[in-house]
């Protein structure tokens, strides 16, 4: 949408912070604050690089290395829904019920599809740590080699959840006044805008991890620099693959136009579920295989 | 009759299974998308870079001076009786002893008024003019924050003694050698 560009996002603190006479006021403010809370801290499991060696100790640059990083990204992702929810059911507007519920459904449909896919990778990596899935695909042994279809899904559920634009119906603003969020205004209103776009640094930063090597740079082993160096560089690598991601997901909104609900779920439902299953059960075949059956 | 070569005739044929995946066209769409990033743009950015116009374009009037710097307008009244959008109003007056060198005839418009809201800038005045007092120029009539602004008095309209416009540059006014 329009006036959700950072810019304006700024500009919103100098807006009139307006709430709704019948509205549930301590839930019509929790609303974006969740909205918000939950797309940030999505970054703490994502390794944003290996390790620095500073004054003899070691910084890894990764806020919490949980053993169950995947596992702790779906599960915060999915309180993304109770954010929107909230602010739709709080506005206390049909429309903007209407909205939460046609964003929550989709949300929720989108992200079945999405941890299937997920679950084929950890399959592969034997861990649920994102620091070890991408310390496995070092030296150019990415995933998108092997998941080529898990990519396809988890790409395209992450458009669905962050409400981009083939699966922008939450907020449809050529043809509806908004959805879930009609009533708000302001800040709150660019909590919920901004969150979306966080959602979609952090899912950027995903895919890049998961699928496309995270920090990895292929050959740079050979050049022989110092463990620092290499480090840093692998940041910047990283964050070339998430803005590449960032590109593709404007780069999309340039292009496709948006499904229509129906439409919708059932490329939910009907294709990228079992497709999703499908790939999983090939994947579980193939490690079979390789391990000799 | 066809016109253009571009029609295509629609088939309600069943879709082939690449075009159910949609991802071939999926990656079409992206190639020209991307094919249009690179493109030189279509538009300017208006107040900075201005475009180019043609040579006979037709933009904010202005009532000419002789070479002398007296108005050659007469308030004859052809041009407000020519437009088509009624948008030309005046009131003459006699040239008093003493205003030769402001006035050529010793009729003149104490009043001239132009609405650039309801002009339309079709150039019937500057034909219609015997005196060729009125021209349109290259000029871009300028966005303003009030209707009445709009309204272009002869504070507007009279070019300047010292900063004559040059009604050379759009060409020859249509009807004209």
């Amino acid at each position: 949408m329009v006036y959700c560009s950072p810019w304006l996002t700024e500009q919103s603190f100098f807006k009139e912070d307006f709430t709704p006479a019948h509205a549930d006021k301590f839930l019509f403010n929790l609303a974006p604050g969740i909205a918000m809370f939950v797309a940030l801290i999505t970054g703490a499991a994502i390794p944003w690089g290996g390790t620095l060696h500073l004054f003899g100790t070691d910084y890894a640059l990764q806020i919490a290395d949980l053993n169950i990083g995947i596992l702790y990204i779906s599960g915060v992702v999915s309180i993304g829904v109770y954010g929107i929810m909230l602010g739709g059911w709080a506005s206390n507007n049909k429309f903007a019920l209407l909205g939460a519920i046609r964003a929550s459904s989709q949300m929720i449909s989108y992200e079945i599809g999405m941890g299937i896919a997920i679950i084929a990778i950890v399959m592969m990596s034997g861990s649920l740590s994102l620091d070890e899935i991408v310390r496995q695909q070092a030296g150019f042994h990415w995933n998108i080699f092997y998941q080529p279809i898990g990519f396809l899904i988890f790409i395209t559920c992450a458009f669905a959840e962050c409400n981009r634009t083939p699966f922008d119906l939450p907020e449809c603003e050529q043809e509806l006044v908004g959805g879930y969020h009609t009533e708000y205004s302001s800040m709150k209103l660019g909590f919920f805008m901004f969150s979306e776009y966080v959602n979609m640094f952090i899912s950027s930063a995903l895919m890049a991890s998961l699928y496309f090597g995270g920090y990895n740079m292929p050959f740079i082993d050979q050049l022989g620099l110092p463990q620092n160096v290499l480090t840093l560089l692998g940041t910047a690598f990283l964050f070339a693959k998430i803005f590449f991601f960032i590109f593709f997901f404007m780069w999309i909104r340039w292009t496709i136009p948006r499904f229509r609900y129906d439409q919708l779920m059932h490329l939910g439902w009907k294709v990228l579920m079992p497709l999703a299953i499908v790939n999983m059960l090939l994947t579980g075949g193939a490690i079979l295989l390789k391990n000799g059956l | 009759m066809l016109l253009t070569n571009r029609s295509k005739v629609v088939s309600k044929k069943e879709m082939t299974l690449s075009e159910k995946l949609y991802l071939p066209a999926i990656a079409t769409g992206l190639g020209i998308t991307l094919k249009h990033f690179f493109q030189k743009k279509a538009t300017f950015s208006y107040p900075e870079v201005q475009r180019e116009f043609a040579p006979v374009f037709r933009g904010r009037h202005v009532l000419k001076r002789d070479d002398q710097g007296a108005e050659r307008c007469t308030a004859c009244g052809l041009c407000a009786v020519a437009c088509p959008a009624e948008a030309i109003t005046m009131i003459a007056a006699e040239r008093k002893r003493g205003e030769e060198h402001l006035y050529r005839e010793e009729k003149y418009a104490e009043k001239y008024e132009i609405n650039m809201l309801r002009c339309i800038f079709c150039g019937l005045c500057e034909e219609a003019c015997p005196k060729e007092a009125i021209f349109l120029t290259d000029r871009i009539t300028t966005a303003e924050y009030h209707r009445d602004t709009f309204i272009y008095g002869k504070d507007k309209l009279v070019e300047p003694i010292d900063q004559r416009v040059d009604v050379s540059l759009r060409g020859k006014p249509s009807g004209r050698d």
